[in-house]
C-alpha cells in the first residue's frame, strides 16, 4: 500500500524525466564544463590549422604533448589536492629539489638510485607539508607558501644554485627524455599513466570518494567515520611524489639537475589548469578529465602563439585572461548571487 | 473613485513563476494582500514561501507574472526599489551591524540628513520610533548591535521597516525568536497597522498565531497555490490538509516491541560541557533528552558519538567499555549520529544524494578498494524509496533538496550502516509537517526493529510523543528522569528550569 504511494510520489515529483536523462548523459561526458573546454580546444585547433597548416603535423602535436607533460603532471596532482579542499604551492619547488637530488645521487651512484632517492625526497616534502598542516593547524595555503620558498632554498643550498651532473648520456634518463612507445614519447606516457591512475582513484575507489567528501565538508566526513587526517597526509605525500616525478623528467629533458629553472612558477600553472578544468577552490568538486582538457587547451594556446610568431610575453597575459574568463563563466553558471567576497 | 481607495487596494500578484536550475520553485501563483487585512502565507518548507517573498521585494526577478500595488503594475529590480515603492519584508534573520547603536541600526541605509548626521537628532528619532510602536520596555536606543538578543534584533528589524511607513508589510516568521510577551506586543502592533489600512502578509508555521492574527490564509504547496480561505471559516485540520495534501492522523505511531538488553551506558561521564552524566539505553528503546537551549544536550550527543574527549567516567557500548577517540571509533561500535546542524555537520552539500547516502557504508560496498557501483546504486535506490526521499534522481545535489528530505538522507545513511545505537539531535528542526510525520514513523520502525534511539529535542510535543523515557538536562547535568506515562510538558519544564525554581523558592522563604 505504502509502496504504491511512494512510487506515485516519485513519479509526480519528477515531471522532467527527460532532463534527468539529459543530466545523466551530461555526467557521462563529464559535465557542461568539459564540453565547453573540448569545444574551445576544437575551435582553437581549427583556427590555428587554418592560419598555419604545420600546426597539424604529427611532429608539432607531439611537441605540444611533451611540452605539457611536466606542468600536466603537477596539474593532475594539484587537482586531487584541491578536490580535497587543500592547495599545494610547493609542487614547483619540490620538482626543482627532486631534479637536483636525482642528478646528484645519479652522479654519485646510478640512475635507479637517483630516481628512487628523488621520489623519496618528494614524498618527504609532502609529509612535512602535511605535518605542518595537521599538527600545526596551519592552513594549506600558508603552510605550502612557506614550503614554496623553503624547499627552493634547500635545492639552491645543496646545488649552490647551479645545474648539477650530466644525465644526458645515461640510457635510462635518455629513454625517459627521448624514448617512445608506439609513436608516443615516453614523457607523454608518464603523464597518461599518472592521469589515468588518479582518475580511476578519484572516480571509482572508496579513497577517491572520501577525498571528495573531505573537500566538500570535512566535518561531515569526520562524523561519518572518515579519518580525515590520514587523507590529508596521504594526499600531500602523493603530491610530493608526483612533483618529484616531474622533477626527474626535468632532469631527463635538460640533461642535468635544475634547482630553479624549469620548475619555477609551475605551482601557479598547475592551479591555473585545475581551476580552468573546473576544480572548485573550496574543494569537493572537479575531475582529472577536466584538468587534462585544460592542460591541452593551454598547451595548444602556447604552441599556437609560438607558431604564429607572437611575442612570448603575450603568452602570460593570454593564460591569465583565459583563467579569468573560465572562472567567471563557471561562477555565473553556478548561479551564486553577487554579494560579498565569493567563496 | 470610490471610498475603498482610501487605503488603496494592497498588493495583487498574478501568475508568478520562478525556476532554479530546473526546479520549479513557484508555478503560476496568484496571491493578494488586501489593504487593511492580515493575510497569512503558509506551506511546508520548500513550498515556495521564501521565493515568493523574495520576488515580491525585488530580490529575485520572476520568470513570468505580474505584481500590482494599489492597481499599478510594479517591477522592482532590488529590495531598495521595493522599499521606495512602499513594500517591505521583515527579514527572519536580520542584518544587524555589530558595533553601532540601535539608533544607527534602525536608520541603516537611510540615515536622516543629507551629508552630516547629527547623532543626538538620530538618537531622538530612534527613541520616538521605539515609543511610537510600543517597544520601549524591550529596546534601548543606545544598545550596540552585538549586545542585542535574538528577540531584540528582530524588533530592530521590525522597527526599521515601520519607519519607512510602507503600504505593504510582509513578515517572515517574525516570532521565531520572540518570547510570548514580545509576541503579544507585536500582535497588538499588527492589529494597529491593520486598522491603519496597511496590507500585511504574515508567514508562520504556528497555527495558533494564524488564528490569532490573520484574516485570510493562503496556502502554497510545491510552488503552487493551493487556495485561500477566510480564517474565521477555516480550521487547523483544513489548513494542515491543504499544506500536506493528506490527513495526518496519529503523528506519533507507537508499535514498540519488548525492550532488549542495555546497549549503551554512560557512567559518570564528564567533558568540557557536561558533568557526571549517567544513564543507559536498551535495545528497542527511545530515550529523549529534553532541556532548554544551552543545557548541554547537543554536547552530550557529540560525546556519545566520539567527537568530544571524555575527561572522566566511562561509556559502555554493547557491554564493553569503549574509548572513543573519534567518531570513527563510535561508528565502529555501532553508534550513529544525525547532528543538529545537518548542513554544516552531516551533509556534503555539493555532492549527490547517492554519495551522501552511502558515505558511511562505502566499506561494505567496496571490493579491492573499488566501489561496487551496481551494489551502491541498488542500495541508494532502496533507501530513496523506503524513506520516500523526494529527489528527481540519485545524482541530484543534496543542496537542492528540502530540509525534510535532507534529514531523510542523513537518517538513511545510518539505516544503511545498520547502527545499533542512533543519536538524533533535533531530528525535525527545519523540517515540514509532512516529512516530520514520516521521520517519526521511521523512528518508531527503527525502535521496533531493536535499535536503541536517543533523541535530543527542544519540541516538547515531540519528546512526549516519541519517548519511552525522558531525561531532562540543565547546565550540563541531568536534573531528572520521567517515564512516558508520567511525563507532561509542565513536569519537563520544571526539571529543565530546576535551579531557577529552587532559587526562587529559596528567596521566597
Amino acid at each position: 500500500m505504502s509502496e504504491v504511494k511512494a512510487t506515485e510520489v516519485a513519479a509526480t515529483r519528477n515531471p522532467k524525466g527527460g532532463s534527468g536523462l539529459a543530466h545523466s548523459l551530461l555526467r557521462n561526458v563529464g559535465g557542461v564544463q568539459n564540453l565547453i573546454l573540448a569545444g574551445a580546444i576544437l575551435l582553437l585547433a581549427a583556427l590555428l590549422a587554418a592560419l598555419n597548416p604545420s600546426f597539424l603535423l604529427p611532429s608539432n602535436l607531439i611537441s605540444i604533448g611533451t611540452a605539457v607533460t611536466i606542468s600536466g603532471l603537477l596539474a593532475v596532482v594539484q587537482t586531487a589536492v584541491m578536490i580535497m579542499g587543500g592547495i599545494d604551492l610547493t609542487v614547483g619547488s619540490v620538482a626543482g629539489l627532486s631534479s637536483v637530488v636525482s642528478a646528484m645521487v645519479f652522479t654519485a651512484t646510478n640512475a635507479y638510485l637517483g630516481i628512487l632517492t628523488a621520489l623519496l625526497v618528494g614524498g618527504l616534502c609532502g609529509l612535512i607539508n602535511a605535518i605542518i598542516i595537521v599538527a600545526g593547524r596551519v592552513p594549506p595555503m600558508i603552510a605550502t607558501l612557506a614550503g614554496l620558498t623553503a624547499f627552493k632554498g634547500i635545492a639552491q643550498l645543496i646545488s649552490d644554485g647551479r645545474a648539477q651532473g650530466y644525465t644526458g648520456a645515461d640510457p635510462l634518463f635518455k629513454a625517459l627524455a627521448r624514448g617512445s612507445l608506439i609513436g608516443i614519447p615516453t614523457l607523454m606516457w608518464v603523464l597518461i599513466v599518472v592521469a589515468i591512475l588518479l582518475h580511476v582513484l578519484l572516480q571509482y575507489t572508496k579513497v577517491g570518494r572520501n577525498i571528495y567528501a573531505v573537500g566538500g565538508n570535512d566535518r561531515a566526513a569526520r562524523l561519518s567515520g572518515i579519518d580525515i587526517n590520514r587523507y590529508i597526509v596521504a594526499v600531500f605525500v602523493a603530491s610530493g611524489v608526483i612533483a618529484a616525478l616531474a622533477g626527474i623528467l626535468i632532469t631527463a629533458r635538460t640533461g642535468s639537475g635544475q634547482p630553479v629553472s624549469g620548475s619555477e612558477g609551475l605551482e601557479f600553472q598547475s592551479i591555473t589548469a585545475a581551476a580552468l578544468g573546473g576544480v572548485a577552490l573550496r574543494g569537493g568538486k572537479g575531475s582529472i578529465g577536466g584538468t587534462i582538457l585544460a592542460v591541452i587547451l593551454l598547451g595548444i594556446l602556447l604552441n599556437g602563439m609560438t607558431l604564429l610568431g607572437i611575442n612570448p610575453f603575450w603568452q602570460n597575459l593570454a593564460q591569465g585572461a583565459l583563467l579569468v574568463i573560465a572562472v567567471v563563466v563557471q561562477q555565473s553558471r553556478s548561479g551564486e548571487r553577487r554579494v560579498g567576497l565569493p567563496k | 473613485m470610490s471610498t475603498t481607495t482610501d487605503h488603496g487596494r494592497g498588493l495583487e500578484a498574478t501568475g508568478l513563476s520562478k525556476a532554479f536550475a530546473g526546479v520549479q520553485a513557484l508555478d503560476g501563483v496568484d496571491v493578494t494582500f488586501p489593504a487593511g487585512q492580515v493575510t497569512a502565507l503558509m506551506g511546508e518548507n520548500g513550498a515556495g514561501k521564501s521565493t515568493l517573498l523574495k520576488i515580491l521585494d525585488g530580490d529575485y526577478q520572476p520568470d513570468s507574472g505580474q505584481i500590482r500595488i494599489d492597481g499599478e503594475t510594479v517591477a522592482f529590480a532590488s529590495p531598495v526599489e521595493a522599499r521606495h515603492g512602499g513594500l517591505r519584508v521583515v527579514a527572519q534573520e536580520p542584518e544587524i551591524v555589530p558595533f553601532v547603536s540601535v539608533a544607527e541600526n534602525l536608520f541603516l541605509g537611510a540615515l536622516p540628513g543629507k551629508v552630516v548626521v547629527r547623532r543626538d537628532e538620530l538618537r531622538q528619532q530612534a527613541v520616538d520610533a521605539i515609543e511610537r510602536f510600543g517597544f520601549e520596555r524591550m529596546l534601548d536606543a543606545d544598545t550596540i548591535g552585538i549586545r542585542l538578543s535574538p528577540a531584540q534584533r528582530q524588533l530592530v528589524e521590525i522597527l526599521r521597516c515601520l519607519i519607512d511607513d510602507p503600504r505593504i508589510l510582509l513578515f517572515d516568521e517574525p516570532t521565531s525568536s520572540l518570547s510570548d510577551s514580545e509576541t503579544d506586543v507585536l500582535f497588538e502592533l499588527i492589529d494597529r497597522l491593520r486598522a491603519e489600512g496597511k496590507a500585511i502578509g504574515y508567514v508562520s508555521h504556528l497555527m495558533k498565531e494564524i488564528f490569532r492574527i490573520a484574516d485570510r490564509v493562503t496556502v502554497l504547496r510545491d510552488g503552487k497555490l493551493i487556495g485561500t480561505r477566510a480564517v474565521a471559516e477555516s480550521s487547523t485540520d483544513e489548513i494542515v490538509r491543504m499544506m500536506v495534501g493528506r490527513d495526518l492522523t496519529n503523528m506519533y505511531a507507537r508499535n514498540r516491541s519488548e525492550l532488549g538488553e542495555t546497549v549503551l551506558e554512560l557512567r559518570h561521564v564528564t567533558t568540557d560541557d557536561v558533568r557526571d552524566i549517567s544513564f543507559s539505553v536498551r535495545s528497542g528503546e527511545v530515550l529523549a533528552i529534553a532541556g532548554l537551549v544551552g543545557a548541554g544536550r547537543s554536547e552530550l550527543a557529540m560525546t556519545i558519538s566520539g567527537d568530544v574527549p571524555v575527561h572522566s567516567g566511562e561509556i559502555v557500548v554493547g557491554g564493553q567499555v569503549a574509548t572513543l577517540r573519534s567518531p570513527r571509533d563510535a561508528i565502529a561500535r555501532g553508534v550513529g549520529l544525525a547532528p543538529e546542524e545537518r548542513k554544516a555537520d552531516a551533509l556534503v552539500m555539493i555532492r549527490s544524494v547517492k554519495e551522501n547516502l552511502s558515505l558511511a557504508v562505502l566499506d561494505q560496498l567496496t571490493r579491492f578498494g573499488f566501489v561496487k557501483r551496481q551494489a551502491e546504486s541498488d542500495l541508494v535506490a532502496e533507501y530513496i524509496q523506503r524513506m520516500r526521499i523526494r529527489t528527481p534522481h540519485a545524482e541530484q545535489r543534496v543542496e537542492n533538496l528540502s530540509g525534510g528530505n535532507q534529514q531523510k538522507v542523513v537518517l538513511a545513511r545510518w539505516l544503511a550502516k545498520k547502527t545499533r545505537i542512533l543519536i538524533l539531535d533535533e531530528p525535525t528542526r527545519g523540517v515540514d509537517v509532512g516529512a516530520k510525520a514520516e521521520i517519526y514513523q521511521i523512528i518508531d520502525q527503527l525502535a521496533a526493529a531493536g535499535v536503541a534511539i536517543v533523541v535530543v529535542s527542544s519540541e516538547l510535543p515531540e519528546v512526549l510523543g516519541l519517548a519511552d523515557r525522558i531525561l531532562v538536562m540543565q547546565g550540563g547535568a541531568i536534573t531528572g528522569e520521567l517515564s512516558h506515562d508520567e511525563a507532561t510538558e509542565e513536569r519537563i519544564l520544571a526539571l529543565a528550569m530546576a535551579s531557577e525554581l529552587e532559587a526562587m523558592e529559596g528567596s521566597s522563604r
